[in-house]
């Protein structure tokens, strides 16, 4: 019969129609729509009915591994002043696909010699590609890759080392898994110095 | 045809004493070939030999030496590894060869890219035109000697940038923009400029009258602005009334010479841009690019690490096809509702990559001798819900919602017919190549990785139409979720890389051609290294830019509005046609 592939295919359609509201019915005192639980439903491989999440009022929460602009961490001691990480031993300079990365090192104000520290820190985040090779190759956990996609703006934005650097108890709370597995090296890597030092 | 010789028995240099030699430089393997015996050898290959079908063409300038190369690689149809060979040319302006577009039409475009970008002049192809730049583009820029507007270092990581800590802005440089060069006596602003005069006059010089009577033909522009041409693509044809008489893709719009940057970067640092060729597939990219490195460092992957990429490699496939049945439907006017249920499995598909590699489509996530990272937790039961619950189902519902469709079906069955002679002789790819009765797959024909450890069919059709490149896209969607299913149940543990992660690689000299199935096509990497830190040349086949050679042929005595259908069936994306 002519027509009975078209009649088939509407029927699909029709069905996933109806279960859209099949599937608010189901959720009924739950709420679908504005929560996290319903988020991750409608991810999932059981979700049906609507797939679609409401951005800005909803935001598909990001795995851990999520990718975007680097950033600089640093600790703080006790009186609040920022130690960072960086070296500015450059690899993440030298790796970096679209060059865009800037460092100064810091020099000693009494002799004048360079110290592993960055005295200025840029990244050209307009450049910047995402790729996340100057996380994974930096040998001291001092940059990382953010989480925070949101950076629309009217300019050109080239982030310093003030707005780049974000606390260790950030890094920790955005990637607690890799955070973990680096303190633990950290510790590993300790002990081992400690007992050659004894 | 004469049966053909059986590889192991093939001694070349005795077939064709006197013009051809082995190509003893180290690192480097196939034949060099004299320049003007080119033709005939070609020619043997083909008829005698039962070379067939010719992958990718593409020239080397070795400017030290002083000379200009061409490689061919050329493979059988019935499978096995493939045949390189060369052709060398003193350097000078424009190097002539002659054009093997006789023997192997696929070189169309081949070739003109080969002329644009390298100014080596094919003698005897009948539309030598420049490509992917413009008329009034200056030089060759895939030339060694040649420089940009903004040239800065011949090679990254640019000491410029480390450690002055100056901030220069590029158009800063040249606050005025007067650097532009134009070739001698091209200038737009005084006198005529035609640029798209050559453009229709290859149009009408590659119709068929038949009748000889004069009539009025009408040359119709469709893009680049068009929102069936999948991006900034234009398509020139030529009509008879409605019927198409001559078709001539134009391409070059998304154009920023990927290989001339490729050749600046350090080869890791080439990974991530591989992933803006084809940017909806970037996992099968990121797979053809390392493999190829792969073969010049000689480096072994760990067992998890093969079966990550092969699950990676074949998700990216479904949801490429998702999106390519979708755009599909789209293009032929079903409108949104099967591109947006398809969808659906894709950003499901996209969700696992995130996890995995950090990014949706940016992947970024193959390392020469393995992969980034490990499989973080929880992604391998979102796997395997996909692939053992969700997928099998939506894609039979798929199946149920288009398949049957009678308006699908008149538009679709007997349109853009290729033949499988066509098919070969105009060296398509993928899906394209299967849909017409060729099963050519690089995962059977040639395996890389472990795909010779899984078991699935080579998704055919015979009939060569629009129809049927919709089904080979469905049949491949089903096996790859059954080699994911197979990878899933056999990944064992592991380390997930070779030897100790490193952000310079030490790659030995010499040349190495990597290839894949992509979800598009044969996707190749040619790489030559000459041991330092930045490739000496790095090339990419690109299927989306050679299956387009077999859309003009395929459009001709179809109606205007097939060309949307024809070219939608076809699956191009311009990251990846232009680069």
């Amino acid at each position: 019969m002519y027509g009975k592939g078209i009649l088939k295919g509407l029927g699909v359609s029709a069905r996933h129609f109806i279960e859209t509201y099949l599937d608010d019915i189901r959720w009924l005192g739950r709420k679908r729509y504005g929560s996290p639980e319903g988020i991750a439903h409608r991810a999932s491989k059981k979700g049906r009915g609507i797939f679609t999440v409401q951005y800005p009022e909803e935001k598909v929460p990001v795995p851990e591994e999520f990718r975007f602009v680097p950033f600089l961490v640093y600790e703080s001691n006790s009186n609040g002043d920022k130690s960072y990480r960086c070296t500015s031993c450059g690899i993440c300079a030298k790796v970096c696909p679209p060059q865009c990365i800037w460092i100064v090192r810091n020099s000693d104000p009494a002799t004048g010699r360079p110290i592993p520290d960055p005295a200025e820190f840029y990244i050209d985040a307009d450049i910047c590609m995402n790729c996340g090779l100057c996380a994974e190759y930096c040998p001291f956990d001092a940059i990382k890759m953010d989480h925070n996609y949101e950076l629309a703006s009217y300019g050109r934005v080239i982030f310093d080392k003030e707005k780049l650097g974000k606390p260790v108890a950030y890094y920790e709370s955005i990637r607690p898994a890799n955070a973990a597995k680096e303190n633990a090296a950290r510790a590993a890597k300790e002990a081992a110095r400690a007992a050659r030092a004894d | 045809m004469k049966t053909p010789i059986p590889n192991e028995a093939l001694d070349l240099p005795a077939l064709f004493p006197g013009i051809l030699s082995a190509d003893t430089r180290p690192g480097y393997s196939g034949w060099i070939v004299e320049k003007d015996n080119l033709l005939e050898f070609a020619t043997a290959l083909r008829d005698e030999l039962g070379y067939d079908y010719l992958s990718s063409v593409t020239g080397v300038d070795y400017l030290p030496e002083g000379k200009m190369e061409i490689v061919y690689h050329v493979y059988k149809t019935t499978g096995g590894p493939g045949l390189v060979f060369k052709v060398q040319a003193p350097r000078q302006d424009p190097v002539e060869v002659p054009s093997l577009i006789s023997i192997y039409p696929g070189a169309e475009l081949q070739e003109r890219e080969a002329w644009d970008l390298l100014g080596i002049k094919f003698t005897g192809h009948p539309d030598l035109r420049r490509i992917l730049m413009w008329e009034g583009f200056a030089g060759h820029p895939l030339r060694k000697d040649w420089k940009e507007a903004y040239f800065e270092e011949e090679g990254k990581p640019l000491k410029s940038r480390w450690p002055e800590g100056k901030i220069v802005q590029a158009e800063d440089k040249n606050p005025f923009g007067d650097n532009i060069a134009y070739p001698d006596g091209f200038d737009p602003d005084k006198g005529k400029y035609e640029p798209e005069k050559a453009l229709y006059a290859a149009l009408r010089e590659s119709q068929q009258d038949e009748t000889g009577l004069p009539s009025d033909r009408i040359i119709v522009n469709m893009g680049p602005q068009h929102p069936s041409t999948h991006g900034v693509f234009r398509v020139a044809v030529m009509l008879d009334g409605e019927t198409i008489v001559s078709l001539k893709p134009v391409m070059g719009y998304l154009h920023r010479n990927h290989e001339k940057i490729g050749e600046r970067n350090t080869f890791l640092m080439n990974m991530p841009y591989t992933d803006r060729l084809d940017y909806l597939s970037s996992m099968s990219n990121n797979f053809g690019y390392a493999l190829a490195v792969e073969k010049l460092m000689q480096i072994a992957v760990p067992e998890r690490a093969e079966y990550i990429r092969v699950m990676m490699a074949e998700l990216t496939r479904i949801a490429n096809h998702c999106m390519a049945i979708g755009a599909l439907f789209n293009d032929l006017g079903f409108f949104f509702t099967p591109l947006l249920y398809l969808l659906e499995e894709r950003e499901l598909i996209l969700d696992i990559f995130e996890a995995v590699a950090g990014s949706r489509m940016m992947c970024n996530y193959f390392r020469f001798g393995g992969v980034a990272r490990d499989l973080p937790e929880g992604v391998l039961e979102k796997i395997k819900g996909l692939c053992f619950e969700r997928l099998p189902r939506r894609i039979d519902e798929i199946d149920r919602f288009l398949t049957e469709n009678e308006i699908f079906r008149a538009r679709g069955i007997g349109q853009g017919v290729l033949t499988a002679e066509d098919a070969i002789r105009y060296s398509a790819a993928g899906p394209l190549l299967r849909a017409s009765g060729i099963p050519y797959d690089v995962r059977r024909a040639e395996p890389y990785s472990i795909y010779e450890r899984f078991e699935f069919d080579v998704a055919v059709r015979y009939h060569g139409d629009i129809y049927d490149r919709y089904l080979v896209r469905l049949d491949e969607m089903r096996q790859s979720i059954r080699i994911v299913q197979q990878a899933v149940k056999g990944l064992p543990e592991g380390p997930i890389q070779t030897g100790k992660p490193q952000y310079q690689v030490r790659v030995p000299p010499g040349e190495a051609y990597g290839r894949v199935e992509g979800p598009k096509g044969e996707l190749g990497f040619y790489v030559i290294s000459t041991g330092k830190p930045n490739p000496w040349r790095y090339h990419v086949r690109a299927p989306s830019f050679i299956n387009l050679t077999a859309f003009g042929p395929m459009c001709v005595g179809q109606k205007v509005a097939d060309v949307v259908a024809v070219l939608g069936s076809i699956d191009i994306v311009l990251g990846e046609t232009d680069r």
